[in-house]
């Protein structure tokens, strides 16, 4: 993949866009002629979508909804990558955490929602921010533990016996080392936090992308939530490319490591 | 000469699950200041459980290990190992040159410093060239050499090296051999080579420790009294090449039947 040509890059494009141009040209003809209010042609939807995502709703609802999606992710990702290496590395303290860990994980966030409103109230940040924390944390530490415990022991020794200090071993080995782990459960996360930022807009909230688009359903203003749907894809495809982009570049080394251990 | 690395009565039982499994029983040695010294023994002879007491990165259930006057308790910092598993003690993360820097860097040295430390070290072991690549991209003999280059740019007071050569082929062994001997002439540190090779302890060594199968105590001090310049053909077809591979070879035999020294004192 490193070596692409400028056929091999055409190539690449093409295959990646051929399956959406597929579907949104199905989409267009399948829905042409269609008379049914639910199911407007996609034509009509698109021609909907610059006047209803305008600078305010882009000001009011999209953006402060993804602000607090990145709020929620980024706590998420701290604790989650934090308690993981505490947990991970201590035999006693993740036999401890153990049940409590699976019983709190399997708690679907959505169903706290209301809990946390009471505590957090109901229209303001907090609770969504805190919704869409509790969501994505527990695959960011359940990897995290994993990538931790797996850690090579040879590396730890090599670490030890060259005096690296707690916060180099920290740092250098034990993070890094888990980083691959670490970047498979914020994959996953990232797709919750997704859910959970629309999720978490449907009670009580009058403003962001997922209230939008609820209100719009209320309204039968149908057209524009088709375009809320659509949008929510696009930010998810967005976030999708942003996070291989930086994963690919943190993870470089550990492509090429199992790239050279195939080889081998 | 004075001693920089004084073992003396070490013992470690593994306890665990109810049973003890005694490694070592009594393991006293001294290494001089810039001698070379390889130990070698049957395989599960616990050269591996002595490597990790010594480098203080596992616990002795009895005596003690002795580095430049202080008692050694965790890994100390004159210390500086050379594993097996080069692919594994390598951080992967790291290019080849920020892995000889970061213990540099844990020394508190300055950016130059350390890259002149790690330049020389990478210089010596001839791999200044594939300095910013990663370990893995490099073959097991050169990514062996970049650990090598590690310990020595530590400038450790004791050099020591845990079968560092068995994982790789036969002509590349032949190489980190003279490589190790060269290393020693050359910057004067102190080398502990534990092998379960019998030829590469008798062609390294100034002295070849033998040791006992389990629980192991030392058998032999074996004197190399080879010339000092080594090389793979001429040493290896000398005579007293033969001689001495030949007694270490008996003793090894005697060891695996569990033959064992008269106790002390008698």
């Amino acid at each position: 993949m490193a070596h692409l040509g400028a056929g091999g890059l055409v190539k690449r494009v093409l295959t990646t866009l051929a399956l959406p141009a597929v579907l949104v040209a199905a989409w267009w003809f399948a829905s042409a002629h269609s008379t049914s209010f639910f199911w407007p042609p996609l034509r009509t939807i698109v021609e909907a979508f610059p006047e209803t995502w305008t600078a305010d709703p882009w000001l009011h609802d999209v953006l402060p909804s993804l602000a607090r999606l990145a709020i929620g992710y980024l706590i998420a990702l701290a604790a989650g990558a934090g308690l993981g290496v505490a947990i991970g590395s201590s035999r006693t303290l993740r036999e401890i955490c153990e049940p409590v860990l699976e019983f709190l994980r399997a708690v679907p966030p959505p169903v706290l929602i209301p809990v946390i409103a009471l505590f957090a109230g109901y229209t303001g940040w907090t609770s969504k921010i805190i919704t869409i924390a509790l969501g994505c944390v527990w695959p960011i530490l359940l990897n995290t533990i994993e990538g931790v415990r797996s850690l090579d022991e040879v590396l730890r020794d090599t670490a030890r016996s060259y005096g690296l200090g707690r916060v180099a071993t920290l740092w250098h080995v034990v993070l890094r080392g888990a980083s691959p782990r670490i970047a498979t459960g914020a994959r996953q996360a990232l797709s919750i936090g997704v859910i959970l930022m629309v999720i978490s807009e449907l009670f009580g909230a009058n403003r962001g992308l997922g209230a939008a688009i609820v209100q719009f359903q209320r309204g039968f203003a149908i057209p524009q939530m088709w375009t809320g749907i659509i949008l929510l894809g696009l930010i998810g495809v967005a976030l999708s490319a942003l996070f291989r982009l930086v994963e690919h570049r943190a993870l470089a080394w550990y492509r090429g490591l199992r790239q050279a251990e195939r080889g081998a | 000469m004075s001693v920089i690395l004084d073992v003396d009565g070490l013992a470690k039982t593994y306890t665990g699950h109810g049973r003890e499994v005694e490694a070592i029983r009594d393991l006293t040695f001294r290494i001089h200041k810039g001698e070379l010294v390889c130990i070698v023994g049957p395989s599960g002879a616990g050269k591996t459980t002595l490597l990790r007491c010594v480098a203080g990165l596992l616990g002795a259930s009895g005596g003690t290990v002795v580095l430049d006057g202080s008692t050694v308790t965790q890994p100390p910092p004159g210390m500086a190992v050379v594993f097996q598993e080069y692919g594994r003690s390598l951080f992967p993360w790291l290019t080849v040159r920020k892995n000889v820097e970061l213990p540099l860097r844990e020394k508190g040295l300055g950016r130059a410093e350390r890259t002149a430390k790690a330049d020389a070290a990478l210089d010596a072991v001839g791999l200044r060239d594939s300095a910013d690549a990663h370990p893995w991209q490099l073959s097991g003999g050169m990514q062996q050499r970049v650990a090598i280059a590690r310990a020595i740019a530590y400038e450790p007071s004791v050099l020591l090296m845990d079968e560092p050569f068995a994982a790789v082929d036969a002509q590349t062994r032949a190489d980190l051999e003279d490589l190790v001997r060269r290393l020693w002439h050359q910057l004067g540190v102190t080398v502990l080579f534990v092998t379960h090779d019998i030829d590469e302890s008798v062609y390294l060594g100034q002295r070849v420790l033998v040791l006992s199968n389990r629980p192991t105590v030392v058998l032999e001090d074996v004197p190399i009294d080879l010339p000092d310049e080594r090389d793979q053909l001429g040493t290896r077809s000398s005579a007293r090449f033969a001689e001495l591979r030949s007694h270490v070879y008996e003793l090894i035999q005697q060891a695996k039947k569990g033959h064992r020294p008269e106790p002390a004192g008698v």
